[in-house]
């Protein structure tokens, strides 16, 4: 779908305030001309009247009431624009989290992540102006001037048909002189992104930079590519200032044409001074609503680039099915065998991560999938957890596609630790209750005792309290999977997947963990996914996949026995001797 | 704060002149307005009088030169302040930068044992950023619209005065309410609101990214409809205040509104007593209503600066709170001595991150003569990172020595000593930029020949080679549109172009599956000879290259000898090798 202001009108509760604010400005267009008939009434009325103060007071109090209402429109329109614009940001961010929350991580990764979080944050925020400055203006640009015309009309029909002449010149040469702009602005916008971004990069690697001895050179380099910017992007806007030149031009000589045509007249006696007053105050005002919506043209198109974005995220269609809620699912996991049948997935299209793969998971048992970086492995984890859909075969439960299954029940029945997780800009403790809401401290503390890692969150500044995550203490990669194998532990779910989920650890902490899990897994099924083979051997069942294949499947023993791709692991793993 | 608002200012000295014509010619364009209606309300009042046109004359020409220039003149203001803001622009980034890079990577890293708040991550990095972006702008829409309102308040009150003081009374009373008043209230209304904005949007994004980069934990958890429901409370919170903001603006435009047709009504009370009697022509009664009006287009501006400016000093403030700390290395003052050997000699050396700190490195001893290989192991978090950081003297050590080529660490200038060593970072930073180019970081004046044998001899050249662009291929954001492997690969090649006397890995085989770990250690193992080496690992794979192990635990040194002495000694590294090597014995 292609991003319009249905996308904006269709949302609940915008097109009040809208329509609200459209109505306010109209209001104000009528207010303009009669402050411009009490000014022009006084002022003639004493200059050519020989009035006193005493005799134009009750035009001058009328006046002062004018420009009392005039400030109050001024706020009140400014205040419900704005209304229309938060519910507009309030309804889409909503639907973007949710929608993204159903795309899953595999659209995620497709997507440049830090991409999807200026459009949450920046692009939505971008459509405000767009909302709440640029719709209204759009409509008030062409309902304003027509008022004012219609008095003027009214008035004194010459300089009417001088304006009605100017007008429909003006948005004209602003059309073609925005559709030059266009294609220079696009790349603009480019060219800033660009910028930005190598000033960041700079920034990031400054270390590595500094090490190399490059550090100071770069300060050139800076200097050159934001010269290089303000060259192009003066040359854009010089294009852009000349269509507000254009705007600007048209609304002061059509003021200067009338003033000295009225003029004119007014020395032939062909006019009465009061009404070519009138005309004189009402001409600039004529002009203002096209040159304000000139001024938030550029918030608007911001505003379109940022909504068009989000109508295409929005319109990204979801693979995984959601079939209705079904009761006890976790006792028929727990002892139901999890079966791949011919499974093949495709990423992106082109490469294909898994092929015709099939084997089972045993309830219970220890399972290992081993294979070299890039054959397939947690590709499986992912359609285990429903992240992605099987594009061929199936994947079944206890006889049941998982695809008849609603996802968030069947996740219920899953601790899952990646090899990267994610840790939450909250506390340790609130980090690990992930794996469950409710959990006492002491449940917490058991959990990652269970996964090593009490004892260096105890050496943390405020232990299990320390804020960790993005903005909070930074913590390293082995300390990071500690973290959600506690998470993991705490779930307690009937099917854990440890996804490359020891990694990071050294050697001493590895063998911690994995004792925990052996002393944990009775009545557990247990899917391991490694590339190292220390977290392996002792397995109930070893699968090897290559290439999105299966190429072996059986115990250490056995597949040292076997498989000449294992023993080629094997001995990698020691360093040649093995 | 004033004085993070002075050193702001001070950035404008060197665009000074062109600031100064930006506010030139939006005092024309403004004085042009002014002129127009002015003449226009002249010329009609005049000709109401019915004089001979010769009489008009003067106003006809008036208004319509008017008339053409003040399109004119704000076309070229505006060309001239967009000039000013990216020179601007480019000049604090550069300033920026400059201020920021003695300060890295102590001042920069996050590291857990250093206890104070000093952290940085690519986000706060992109805050800056923008925080940049955020002051550019205040330059552009506060100091030469401030400007041009004085100049034009200042003509407005000899023209006027030149007539009759009570006009200019008038006058200035309500163009310093609309241009000083109104701003100084929307600053203060704006203050708090603005900070707590700021506050609720930087926790917003946090919740965001939250969202996006943690969807795989939330939803293997089953907590997407939490994190939904906490992101829907901030924007809640943010559009309330942003509704509050709007009602700040919206003040804003009434009052500058009604300030304006205020003064023109006073004006008109006060000058029509004196049309009556005689004491002012009664054609100026048109000018005087429209002069006022015309010249307020110089006022009204500065509210809506004024209202944003919170947000300015916010971020001038968080700039000025990461470039203002003091870097933690000093130079010597005098220059680099002239190693005699590139012998490394550690003694004694104890170190730690801040003064409350524990030791991170406890009473180090080693030497390391030229050529030779050195082997860092241990857990992690047994030093092996701090005393990278310390040899690279990233952090400055107090007691102890370290001595290179004869010669304390410290007599050596930071960028002497970084030509000294050359580095392969645990996590190497690639820019985003082309293969080459991330090689010649390097050595920026190195031969197509060398930088081929330098990717040659980390046996990344063939690979290079089969890449359609070749030597040009653009590697993507920190260079993932490599492999691990690749990325480590080319990490090393750059360091090899380098071609320092001393090499320091660190970490290099971390995260890389098995096979590309074996193949990743054979190259390293042709690079050893010749070369000083300090290899630093917490996998002991590949060790038996090293001439002496250091075996690290809690900030000391555990054990030492080379790999076949300390097996036999089943110590420590013995206990290690072996916990690793379990799983094998059952084969």
């Amino acid at each position: 779908m292609k991003f319009d202001k249905a996308l904006v009108y269709r949302i609940r509760g915008v097109r009040t305030p809208l329509a609200a604010a459209v109505l306010l400005g109209a209001l104000a267009a009528l207010l303009i001309i009669a402050q411009a008939f009490c000014l022009s009434s006084i002022i003639s009325g004493v200059f050519l009247g020989g009035r006193t103060v005493r005799q134009v007071w009750g035009t001058l109090l009328v006046l002062l009431s004018v420009i009392a209402a005039r400030g109050i429109l001024a706020w009140g329109s400014e205040v419900t624009a704005n209304r229309a614009g938060g519910r507009a940001r309030t309804e889409l961010r909503e639907r973007l989290v949710t929608h993204l929350f159903a795309l899953g991580p595999a659209y995620i990764r497709g997507e440049r992540s830090g991409e999807l979080v200026s459009v949450l944050c920046e692009g939505v925020e971008a459509l405000d102006p767009y909302v709440s400055q640029y719709l209204p203006q759009v409509v008030l640009a062409v309902l304003v001037p027509t008022i004012l015309l219609a008095a003027i009309f009214w008035i004194d029909v010459p300089s009417g048909v001088i304006l009605l002449i100017v007008t429909p010149i003006l948005p004209f040469i602003m059309a073609v002189v925005g559709m030059m702009a266009r294609a220079e602005t696009k790349r603009q916008w480019r060219s800033l992104g660009l910028m930005s971004a190598h000033f960041l990069d700079v920034l990031q690697g400054l270390t590595t930079l500094k090490i190399f001895g490059g550090s100071r050179r770069q300060v050139e380099a800076i200097r050159h590519t934001s010269d290089r910017f303000r060259r192009t992007t003066m040359r854009m806007l010089r294009v852009a200032f000349f269509s507000s030149l254009v705007l600007e031009l048209g609304a002061t000589i059509s003021t200067a044409v009338i003033a000295v045509e009225i003029g004119l007249r007014l020395l032939d006696g062909l006019m009465p001074f009061q009404q070519a007053l009138f005309v004189l105050l009402l001409a600039p005002e004529y002009f203002l609503p096209l040159r304000l919506l000139g001024a938030r043209y550029h918030a608007g198109m911001t505003g379109k680039v940022a909504g068009q974005r989000i109508a295409d995220i929005l319109n990204t269609p979801v693979a995984v099915s959601q079939p209705p809620a079904r009761p006890s699912l976790s006792q028929f996991i727990a002892g139901g065998t999890i079966h791949f049948e011919r499974v093949g997935y495709i990423y992106d299209g082109q490469r294909p991560a898994l092929h015709d793969v099939s084997f089972d998971i045993q309830p219970g048992k220890k399972v290992a999938l081993v294979g070299p970086s890039g054959a397939g492995k947690s590709t499986v984890a992912h359609l285990l957890l429903r992240f992605i859909e099987a594009e061929r075969g199936a994947v079944l439960v206890d006889g049941t596609s998982l695809e008849k299954i609603p996802v968030q029940q069947w996740r219920k029945c899953i601790a899952w630790v990646p090899e990267h997780p994610y840790l939450f800009h909250a506390t340790v403790a609130e980090n690990i209750r992930l794996g469950c809401e409710q959990a006492s401290l002491s449940a917490v503390i058991e959990a990652a005792q269970l996964a090593c890692a009490h004892e260096f969150i105890q050496a943390l500044p405020q232990g299990y309290d320390t804020v960790i995550g993005e903005r909070g203490l930074l913590l390293s990669g082995g300390e990071a999977q500690r973290i959600s194998l506690a998470r993991a532990f705490l779930k307690n779910a009937p099917l854990l997947i440890l996804d490359e989920a020891t990694s990071y650890l050294d050697a001493e902490n590895q063998t911690g963990v994995l004792e925990a899990i052996s002393r944990l897994k009775r009545g557990r099924t247990v899917l391991i996914i490694a590339h190292r083979l220390s977290t392996v051997y002792d397995a109930d069942q070893i699968i090897v996949i290559d290439g999105g294949r299966v190429v072996a499947e059986g115990t250490h023993d056995a597949l040292l026995r076997q498989s000449s791709i294992y023993r080629q692991f094997v001995g990698a793993y020691g360093g040649g001797k093995a | 704060m004033s004085s993070s608002l002075r050193s702001l200012l001070s950035q404008i000295r060197p665009v000074a002149g062109w600031m100064a014509l930006s506010a030139l010619l939006g005092v024309l364009t403004v004085g042009s307005g002014i002129g127009l209606m002015t003449l226009s309300a002249y010329l009609i009042s005049e000709a109401a009088l019915h004089p001979s046109y010769a009489t008009l004359l003067f106003a006809i020409l008036g208004v319509r030169f008017f008339g053409v220039v003040r399109g004119a003149w704000r076309y070229f203001e505006r060309v001239v302040s967009h000039e000013v803001s990216f020179r601007l622009l480019a000049r604090l980034r550069a300033w920026f930068y400059e201020a920021l890079e003695p300060l890295a990577p102590a001042r920069l890293l996050t590291r857990k044992h250093v206890k104070s708040r000093e952290y940085t991550s690519g986000d706060l990095l992109s805050r800056l950023i923008s925080d940049i972006e955020t002051l550019q702008d205040f330059y552009a829409r506060s100091i030469a619209p401030a400007l041009v309102a004085a100049i034009i308040g200042l003509i407005m009150w000899f023209v006027l005065g030149a007539y009759n003081s009570a006009f200019a009374i008038v006058l200035l009373a309500f163009y310093l309410l609309a241009g000083v008043g109104v701003p100084l209230v929307m600053y203060l209304l704006g203050r708090t609101l603005e900070e707590r904005v700021i506050t609720v949007r930087s926790d917003l994004k946090m919740a965001c990214i939250d969202s996006v980069q943690g969807i795989g934990d939330l939803l293997a958890y089953g907590f997407e409809e939490k994190q939904a429901e906490r992101v829907r409370a901030l924007n809640l919170q943010l559009v309330r205040l942003q509704a509050a903001r709007a009602r700040v603006r919206g003040l804003r435009e009434a009052a500058g509104s009604v300030l304006m047709n205020l003064c023109v009504w006073t004006m008109l009370v006060v000058a029509i007593p004196l049309v009556r009697e005689g004491r002012l022509n009664g054609v100026y009664l048109a000018v005087l209503a429209l002069a006022a009006v015309s010249s307020f287009e110089a006022a009204l501006p500065l509210s809506a600066a004024a209202q944003g400016l919170q947000g300015s000093l916010v971020a001038a403030r968080r700039l000025f709170s990461v470039i203002d700390a003091p870097p933690v290395i000093r130079d010597p003052v005098l220059p680099s001595p002239v190693p005699s050997s590139f012998d490394l000699e550690v003694c004694h050396l104890s170190f730690r991150y801040t003064e409350d700190a524990p030791y991170a490195l406890r009473n180090i001893c080693f030497a390391l003569p030229q050529s030779r290989c050195l082997a860092l192991v241990g857990p992690s978090g047994a030093g092996k990172s701090t005393l990278v950081n310390v040899l690279q003297r990233f952090w400055d050590y107090e007691q102890g020595s370290i001595r290179l080529g004869g010669h304390e660490l410290r007599a050596y200038h930071q960028e002497d000593l970084h030509q000294l060593i050359s580095v392969v970072e645990q996590r190497p930073y690639l820019f985003n930029a082309t293969i080459r180019e991330n090689l010649l970081l390097a050595r920026p004046e190195a031969s197509q020949d060398e930088v081929e044998e330098a990717a040659r001899q980390a046996c990344l050249h063939d690979f290079i080679q089969s890449l359609p662009q070749g030597y040009e291929t653009l590697i993507g954001e920190q260079g993932l549109k490599l492999s691990g492997g690749e990325r480590q690969r080319l990490a090393i090649a750059r360091a090899l172009l380098k071609n320092a006397p001393i090499l320091l890995l660190d970490e290099v085989t971390a995260n890389l599956d098995p096979l590309t770990e074996r193949e990743v250690l054979r190259t390293v193992r042709t690079l050893l000879p010749g070369r000083t080496t300090i290899l630093i690992t917490h996998r002991l794979v590949g060790l038996e290259m090293a001439d002496e192990i250091l075996v690290l635990h809690e900030g000391a040194i555990k054990e030492r000898g080379m790999h076949s002495d300390l097996l036999q000694a089943e110590g420590l590294y013995w206990h290690l090798w072996l916990l690793q090597k379990q799983e094998l014995a059952t084969s």
